[in-house]
C-alpha cells in the first residue's frame, strides 16, 4: 500500500537539479521575488500538510487545530531569534519543539477515549491558542502583531554587506525546499517502518491493532506529537519568511487549508500532499479574485471530494517519478490505476 | 449581584440545553459529531429576523417565529443529511467528519455571501422592554421579559422531547436504533426514517436555541453558531454525550459557569475557561454526568 | 498438566442484561478446546473478555498466575494470548505481508532513530521479520500473495490470514472465532491438520468457538458448551453430543440424536 520510493539516487539527483535551477532562476530575476515567495511558502504549507497527513490520513485521527500549532511554533520561533539570538535554524527547531509539548498535552486526555474528540478538542484549542497569544502581548507584540522577524539572513551579515539583501529570496527558498525535502524524507521513512505499520494499523481498526500487541494509545500520541512538531516547525519558518506575525493569520479558515491539501492530494498519499500543496498555494494566489468565494468553493471541494473520490485526486497510491520519466507508460499507468479504481468501487 | 448572575446563566444555559440535545441525539443514532448544527442556530435566528420583521414584534409574532423556525431548519437538517451524511453512512469516520466540517462552512460562508444575510451583523427586532424589578435575599435582581420568555419556552420543547423520546412509538424507535442499528432494522424500523427525524427533531430544537439567543442578544450574523454551537457540544460532554437529561444538565451548568466566569474571572477568558472544562471532564470522568458508556460491537 | 489459562466465574452485564453468567475455564498447557452454543449465547463475549476487549463484571482471568484483569488489549496480547475475529478485521488497506509483520511489532529490534534514518539495524531487522513472516504465510499456503491488498483475497484466505497474524504475535494461548466459517467440507479438513499442526509445532494451547461439528468434534479433546451465557455442558465429543441439555440449546426440544 505504501509504496517505497523505487530509485532513491535518482530522486535525489532530480531533486537537488530542480532546487538548484529554480534557486538559479530566483538570482538572476527569472523567477521574481513574488513568486520566490509564493513557491516558499507553498513550500511551508507542503510541510504543515504533511503532518496533518500524518495524524489525520496515516493515523485516522481528524486534527481540526493546525493553525494553532503553527502559530505557536512560529511565535516560538521568532521569540527565541529576536530575544535570545538564537541562530535561524535553531530558532525554527525550538519552534517545533515548544509546539510538541503541546502537542502532547492536548494529546493526553484526548487520544485516550475512543471517539472523535480530537477533532473537536484541536478545533477549540485553534481558537483559544489565538485568544492566548493576543493576551500575551509582551512577548507576542499583541493584536498589532510581531514586526521585525529576522529574514533568513542574520542581521548582522546584511549589516556588513547591504547586497546581502537579494540573497533572502533565494536563501528563504533553499532553506524551505530543503525542509520540504528532509521531512519528507523522514515522514517517509517513519511510514515505511515497523512504527509506521503500528501507526496506519490503527487507522484501519483500532480493535484489531491493539489485539496484536500495538499500544494504540501510544501510537496515536507519538504520530499527533509529530504532527505538532512539524506544524511548529513549519510555523516558524512562516515566521522568517513573512517577518511579521498576527494572530489573525492563524484562524480556522488555515486549518481548512491544510485539511483541504490533505483531503485534495489523498488521505495516506506523501506525494499527493506535495501536489495538492504547490498546485492550492499557486492558485490561491492566481485566483486571488476569489478570495470571498474561495470560503463556499473550499467547503464545497471537501464534501465532493469526500463523497466522491476519497482517496483523493491522485487515488491513495503514491506518485512515482520513474513513472513520468517514461510518459507512455505512466499514461497506461494512469488508465490501469483508473480501471483498477473503477472495479474497486462496483 | 450573584443572584442576577446566576439567572442570566440559567437562562443561558437553557439555550445551550437545547442545542446540545441535538448534538447528543444525533451522536446517539449515528455517532457523528454534527459539526453543521451549531449553524442551525444561526439559519433559526435569521428565519426569526425575517419573520419578526415582516409582521413586527409581539408575543404572537414571536411564537409564530418559533413555529416557522423550526419548521425551516428542520427541513434544511434533514435536507444536509440526506445529501452529505447519508451517502458515507458506511465510510471510515474521518470521512463524515470531514464532510461535517465542510458543511458547516458551506452553511456559514454560504450565508455570508447571500444578499439578504450578507456579511454584515443585523439588529434583531426585539419585544418591547419590559421587565419586573425584583428584590430576592436584598439583592436588586432585573428579570427581563426575554429571560422569562427563554426559560417558558426552552422547558416546553425539553418537556415535549422527553415525551416524545419515552412515551411515543417513533420515540421507542430512535432509542433502539442507537442502541443497536442493525437489531432495530430487523425488528421492522425504518432506520433511515429515524435518522431523519432525529436530524429534523434536533434541528428544529437549535432553531428555537436561535430565535431565544437572538432575542435575549439581538443582533444576528452569519458566524454567531460556531461559539454557542462548540459550547454546547461540550456541555454535551460534560452530561454525557448520548444522555437527554445529561445534555440538559450540562447545558445549564455551562451556562452558569460561562456567565460566572464573565463577571467574575474575565470576559475574554471566560471561553478559555469552557475549553478547559472540556479537557478537565475528557480527562477525570470521559463518559460525563450522566455516564452512559455507548460501546461498540466486537 | 499444568494450567495455562485461568477464568474464575466471569461475569458481564451489559444495561442490565446479562451476557455470560459465571463462566469458568481452566486450560491445560498444550490443550485444545472448543467452545460452541447457539448463536448469541456469548462465546464471542467470553473471548473478548479474556482478552481484554470487554472488562467482566465480576470474577478472575489469569494466565501463568498473572492476573489479566483491566490489562488492555496489547499487554495481554504482550503476555501471551492472540486472537482472531468473527467478523473479519483485516487491515484492509495493507498487504498480506504487513498485515503478519504489524504482530512482530511489539518485539522489534530497532528504535526510532532507525526507522528515521533507515540506518543497518532497520534494514536487517526489515528482512528478518519479512523472511519470517512469509514462512508463516507459507504454512498456510497464502505466501504467493504476499503484497496483495488483505481485502483483496478471497473469503477463505482472509480466514487464514487472521489466524496466521495472530500466530505472528507469538502467543502462548491462541483463541480462534469460528476459524472455519464459510469453507466447504474438504477446506475443513485442510484447517483441521494445520490447526493441529500449528499447535504441535508452535507449542500453543488453542481454544476455539466453531460452529462447525465436524471439526469441533474431530480435534477438540475437550468441550465446552454456552447458552444464554451459561456454560450448559462441558466434557469430551463424545458426552457433549450425547447430553440432552446441549441438544436441547440447538434443537429447542429433546430429540434422541443417533450416536
Amino acid at each position: 500500500m505504501l509504496t517505497k520510493v523505487r530509485s532513491f539516487p535518482l530522486l535525489l539527483v532530480l531533486t537537488v537539479l530542480i532546487i538548484g535551477v529554480i534557486a538559479v532562476f530566483i538570482r538572476i530575476g527569472v523567477i521574481n521575488d513574488y513568486a520566490a515567495q509564493i513557491l516558499s511558502f507553498a513550500g511551508i504549507n507542503v510541510i504543515i500538510a504533511l503532518g496533518l497527513n500524518l495524524i489525520t490520513g496515516f493515523t485516522g485521527q481528524l486534527a481540526l487545530g493546525h493553525a494553532g500549532f503553527m502559530a505557536i511554533g512560529a511565535y516560538a520561533a521568532a521569540v527565541s531569534v529576536m530575544q535570545f539570538n538564537m541562530p535561524i535554524f535553531v530558532g525554527v527547531i525550538i519552534g517545533g519543539i515548544v509546539t510538541s509539548v503541546f502537542g502532547l498535552v492536548i494529546g493526553f486526555p484526548t487520544l485516550r477515549l475512543k471517539g472523535d474528540y480530537l477533532a473537536i478538542v484541536t478545533l477549540a484549542f485553534g481558537e483559544i491558542i489565538r485568544v492566548i497569544l493576543v493576551n500575551m502581548d509582551a512577548l507576542t507584540g499583541g493584536a498589532a502583531g510581531l514586526k521585525g522577524v529576522p529574514y533568513f539572513v542574520s542581521k548582522e551579515t546584511i549589516e556588513k554587506n547591504p547586497n546581502a539583501i537579494l540573497w533572502v529570496p533565494v536563501l528563504s527558498f533553499i532553506f524551505i525546499t530543503l525542509s520540504v525535502v528532509i521531512v519528507l524524507a523522514l515522514v517517509h521513512n517513519l511510514l515505511n517502518s515497523s512504527y509506521g505499520r503500528a501507526i496506519i494499523s490503527v487507522r484501519e481498526d483500532e480493535v484489531a491493532s491493539g489485539s496484536m500487541g500495538v499500544g494504540t494509545f501510544r501510537y496515536k500520541m507519538i504520530a499527533f506529537i509529530i504532527s505538532a512538531f512539524i506544524a511548529g516547525v513549519g510555523g516558524g519558518l512562516y515566521a522568517f519568511l513573512f517577518n511579521y506575525l498576527n494572530p489573525t493569520d492563524f484562524n480556522f479558515i488555515r486549518s481548512v487549508d491544510f485539511l483541504i491539501i490533505v483531503v485534495f492530494g489523498g488521505m495516506g498519499s506523501l506525494t499527493g500532499t506535495i501536489v495538492a500543496g504547490y498546485l492550492l498555494t499557486y492558485l490561491q494566489e492566481a485566483l486571488r479574485f476569489l478570495q470571498d468565494y474561495r470560503l463556499v468553493i473550499y467547503p464545497l471541494l471537501l464534501i465532493i471530494m469526500m463523497i466522491f473520490r476519497p482517496g483523493g485526486i491522485l487515488g491513495s497510491r503514491e506518485f512515482s517519478p520513474t513513472r513520468l520519466i517514461h510518459l507512455k507508460s505512466f499514461k497506461k499507468a494512469l488508465q490501469r490505476e483508473t480501471a483498477a479504481e473503477r472495479e474497486e468501487t462496483k | 449581584m450573584l443572584l442576577q448572575q446566576l439567572i442570566n446563566g440559567f437562562t443561558l444555559g437553557f439555550i445551550y440545553a437545547l442545542i446540545a440535545l441535538g448534538y447528543t441525539m444525533v451522536y446517539g443514532i449515528v455517532r457523528l459529531i454534527n459539526f453543521a448544527h451549531g449553524d442551525m442556530l444561526m439559519l433559526g435566528a435569521y428565519t426569526g429576523f425575517f419573520v419578526l420583521n415582516a409582521f413586527g414584534a409581539t408575543p404572537s409574532t414571536l411564537i409564530l417565529a418559533l413555529f416557522v423556525s423550526m419548521f425551516v431548519c428542520a427541513i434544511i437538517g434533514v435536507a444536509i443529511e440526506r445529501a452529505f451524511y447519508k451517502p458515507l453512512r458506511n465510510a471510515p469516520r474521518i470521512n463524515i467528519l470531514i464532510v461535517a466540517i465542510g458543511a458547516s462552512l458551506l452553511i456559514e460562508n454560504g450565508s455570508r455571501i447571500l444578499p439578504f444575510m450578507g456579511p454584515n451583523p443585523r439588529q434583531y427586532p426585539q419585544l418591547e422592554a419590559t421587565s419586573t424589578i425584583t428584590e430576592v435575599m436584598g439583592q436588586r435582581v432585573v428579570l427581563s421579559k426575554q429571560d422569562v420568555i427563554v426559560v417558558v419556552v426552552s422547558l416546553i420543547m425539553m418537556a415535549s422531547l422527553g415525551y416524545v423520546v419515552k412515551f411515543t412509538k417513533i420515540g421507542k424507535a430512535m432509542r433502539s436504533v442507537s442502541q443497536d442499528t442493525r437489531a432495530a432494522s430487523l425488528m421492522g424500523i425504518n432506520v433511515n426514517r429515524i435518522i431523519s427525524f432525529t436530524f429534523a427533531i434536533g434541528s428544529a430544537m437549535a432553531a428555537v436555541a436561535g430565535v431565544l439567543f437572538a432575542s435575549k442578544y439581538p443582533q444576528v450574523q452569519p458566524y454567531m453558531g460556531i461559539l454557542p454551537g462548540l459550547k454546547a457540544f461540550v456541555a454535551a460532554v460534560l452530561g454525557g454525550i448520548g444522555s437527554i437529561p445529561g445534555a440538559m444538565i450540562g447545558g445549564i451548568i455551562l451556562g452558569i459557569t460561562e456567565i460566572l466566569s464573565k463577571a467574575y474571572i474575565s470576559s475574554k477568558l471566560a471561553d478559555a475557561v469552557v475549553f478547559g472544562i472540556l479537557v478537565l471532564i475528557l480527562m477525570v470522568r470521559p463518559t460525563g454526568i450522566m455516564g452512559k458508556s455507548l460501546k461498540e460491537k466486537v | 498438566m499444568s494450567i495455562i489459562l485461568h477464568a474464575e466465574k466471569i461475569s458481564i452485564e451489559f444495561g442490565g442484561l446479562k451476557a455470560v453468567t459465571d463462566f469458568s475455564l481452566s486450560l491445560n498447557d498444550g490443550e485444545l478446546v472448543g467452545l460452541i452454543g447457539p448463536n448469541g449465547a456469548g462465546k464471542t463475549t467470553v473471548f473478548n473478555m479474556l482478552t481484554g476487549v470487554y472488562l467482566p463484571t465480576s470474577g478472575n482471568i489469569s494466565l501463568s498466575g498473572k492476573s489479566l484483569l483491566k490489562k488492555s488489549p496489547h499487554q495481554i496480547n504482550h503476555y501471551g494470548i492472540a486472537r482472531t475475529f468473527q467478523n473479519i478485521r483485516l487491515f484492509k488497506e495493507m498487504t498480506v505481508l504487513e498485515n503478519v509483520m504489524i504482530s512482530m511489532h511489539a518485539k522489534v529490534n530497532y528504535g526510532f532513530v532507525s526507522a528515521l534514518l533507515h540506518l543497518p539495524a532497520y534494514k536487517a531487522e526489515e528482512k528478518k521479520m519479512r523472511k519470517e513472516a512469509l514462512d508463516l504465510l507459507k504454512i498456510f499456503h497464502i505466501d504467493g500473495k504476499q503484497d496483495e491488498l488483505s481485502k483483496n483475497l478471497p473469503y477463505g484466505e482472509q480466514r487464514k490470514l487472521e489466524i496466521v497474524r495472530a500466530l505472528a504475535t507469538h502467543p502462548k494461548v491462541l483463541l480462534l472465532d469460528e476459524p472455519a466459517a464459510g469453507m466447504n467440507p474438504q477446506e475443513t479438513q485442510a484447517l483441521m491438520k494445520l490447526i493441529r499442526f500449528v499447535r504441535d509445532e508452535f507449542k500453543l494451547t488453542i481454544l476455539l468457538i466453531e460452529h462447525d461439528m465436524s471439526l469441533v468434534m474431530g480435534i477438540c479433546e475437550r468441550i465446552l458448551v454456552l447458552d444464554y451465557g451459561l456454560t450448559i455442558a462441558s466434557g469430551s465429543a463424545a458426552d457433549v453430543r450425547k447430553n440432552p441439555l446441549v441438544i436441547k440449546a440447538y434443537l429447542g426440544e429433546e430429540v434422541e440424536f443417533g450416536a
